[in-house]
């Protein structure tokens, strides 16, 4: 199963201060250690919201509305992700504890979210089936 | 924390640490028997403590200070010790504590490396390879590779004790070889890894068309070699070969279980994270600057149909060629038929059953059910589904995998059902 481990942004990351050297090693490190077990999959930082830019649709199913960033509430701004593939979710959880605290000054903030994957590596396809047979038929008693 | 969730998370700290532990104690007590003992020795302690005084900060640090002083007490305690000096006498590896933490505290990805050298000792039978190394490097429980093997899981535990038993007593040495030795026993752990992964992928017998779980841990074991011996071009090209054939999973099967061959798959769905990392994989092997091995070669086929956007756009004439490459490095009757296949699709069916039929005399593929499987696939194209149908009978008695078999009955049948000959096309090599 996938994880997504969201880094969540701080004062800093909004500010476009970059990450300290040492936190930026220790950073390293750390993915360093998810190759070498072979869970990584993918890590990125992304900048700050002030160069994001934001879709989206007041009206339903009418024309998307563009904003500009930056945006407000530094806490629900993703600074960064790392991909991993692990057998659970606790070991998601004990890989998600060992990364550095973000970005210190008591903001840093880490959120694991699973991938959704149908086709998820752990289930045989008579499994597969079955989900898919039973996605139909809830699919067929919602519609009027 | 309830019970069961300390218990879950112990089993999740014990698969990201098992691996480092053992290989560290082994380099410490040279054997690799005796190291997963006392690591799992360690596992014990922690399983009774952890519920009470909670999980240490450095869980892996805690098991590990553990395990050590486990090994010091039974160096001291038994005649072990003896036989240890007398072992390593001529040696100067003596165990002094000093010693002791020398080596615990050394580079863990030598230990590793050394780990997959031991459990990938050609002293053992193919089939212990495998189960040694998901054990003591994938830390699977013995019950877990049953479930994967379709195995009793006591047929897995003795072959393990078995395998172990072979090491200590066959002395083999806890080390990663050098020179010429290094490739030839570098070549018995990439083929031990995609045995593994094979074995998921296309399971040979059974119901079931995948097993899951082999392919991720051969994927997983594939990528910490490529980080612990980056300096091989043959496992980056194994790491690409099986994340790009790995990017297929969900598109290789419908939601009956039947498997879609690769002409016909989705591409919509395959998966692009793990078709990029292939091609980054494939990237890293060609710029090593060595010549390109067997499965760098594969990978580079497999890289040709994960760029084609739709099957049509598919490179056959470029694929053909490395077909070619790849007979010169490694020739086989199966390479020369996967060649054939290529021909056909780039210069036309009648080049590629020209091939075919100097195949069909060969002696070791008399059983193999993907010859009459692609002979019968070509005929169809010219127009001769009489023979084809005979074709697709005979490669269906021969498979031992119950849906391949329904497919190829399937097709057997469409030919019947069209004796003027426009029955369906499909491509092999999924």
């Amino acid at each position: 199963m996938r994880f997504m481990m969201i880094v969540k942004g701080t004062k800093d990351s909004e500010a476009g201060i970059m990450p300290s050297t040492e936190l930026l090693e220790a950073m390293l490190r750390y993915n360093e250690e998810l190759a070498k077990a072979g869970v990584l999959l993918a890590a990125d930082g992304l900048h700050a919201s002030s160069q994001g830019i934001r879709i989206s649709y007041p009206e339903p199913g009418g024309k998307p509305k563009v904003t500009d960033g930056p945006f407000a509430e530094a806490k629900e701004i993703i600074a960064g992700y790392t991909l991993i593939e692990v057998k659970s979710r606790e070991e998601a959880i004990e890989w998600a504890l060992r990364m550095p605290d973000p970005h210190g000054f008591g903001e840093g903030e880490i959120e694991l979210r699973q991938i959704i994957d149908a086709a998820d590596l752990t289930q045989n396809p008579e499994t597969l089936a079955m989900e898919a047979a039973l996605r139909e038929k809830m699919e067929g008693t919602r519609k009027p | 924390m309830s019970g069961s969730s300390v218990q879950r998370t112990i089993d999740a700290i014990w698969r990201i640490e098992s691996a480092k532990l053992i290989a560290g104690l082994a380099r410490m007590v040279r054997d690799v028997g005796l190291a997963e003992d006392l690591a799992q020795d360690a596992l014990v302690i922690a399983l009774e403590r952890w519920p009470v005084t909670g999980i240490p900060d450095n869980p892996g640090a805690w098991l590990m200070t553990t395990a050590k002083r486990r090994a010091i007490d039974q160096i001291r305690r038994s005649k072990l010790r003896e036989q240890k000096y007398e072992e390593l006498g001529r040696g100067s590896d003596l165990y002094t504590e000093d010693d002791i933490d020398m080596a615990l505290d050394g580079e863990v990805e030598d230990d590793l490396l050394r780990l997959i050298f031991t459990t990938c000792h050609p002293v053992l039978s193919q089939e212990a390879r495998v189960a040694l190394t998901l054990r003591l490097l994938g830390g699977l429980t013995t019950d877990e590779i049953a479930r994967a093997f379709l195995l009793a899981e006591s047929t897995i535990a003795q072959r393990i004790v078995r395998a172990k038993r072979t090491l200590s007593a066959s002395k083999v040495a806890f080390e990663v070889p050098a020179g010429e030795e290094l490739k030839q026993r570098l070549s018995t752990v990439l083929e031990v890894i995609y045995l593994m992964f094979n074995e998921g992928y296309a399971a040979t017998s059974g119901d079931s068309w995948m097993r899951p779980m082999l392919c991720q841990e051969a994927l997983r074991l594939g990528r910490i070699l490529a980080e612990i011996a980056p300096a091989e071009p043959e496992v980056h090209g194994l790491v690409s070969l099986m994340e790009i054939q790995s990017s297929r999973f969900r598109t290789r099967v419908n939601a009956a279980g039947e498997p879609i061959l690769l002409m016909d798959q989705n591409r919509a769905l395959w998966d692009h994270l793990l078709i990029r990392r292939g091609l980054a994989a494939l990237e890293r092997a060609r710029k090593l600057g060595r010549p390109l091995g067997p499965y760098a070669l594969q990978a580079a086929i497999s890289a040709c149909h994960a760029q084609a956007r739709t099957a049509s756009e598919t490179d056959w004439a470029r694929i053909a060629a490395l077909y070619e490459a790849l007979s010169r490095v490694m020739p086989s009757p199966i390479v020369e038929l996967n060649r054939a296949v290529a021909i056909a699709m780039a210069f036309g069916p009648a080049f590629g059953l020209q091939l075919v039929d100097e195949l069909v005399a060969e002696p070791s593929l008399k059983d193999y059910h993907l010859l009459p499987s692609v002979r019968g696939d070509l005929l169809v194209k010219l127009g001769r589904t009489g023979e084809a149908r005979e074709e697709f009978e005979r490669a269906a008695s021969l498979t031992r995998n119950a849906r391949e078999r329904g497919l190829l009955l399937k097709r057997a049948a469409e030919c019947a059902a069209s004796e003027s000959g426009d029955c369906d096309q499909q491509g092999i090599d999924a």
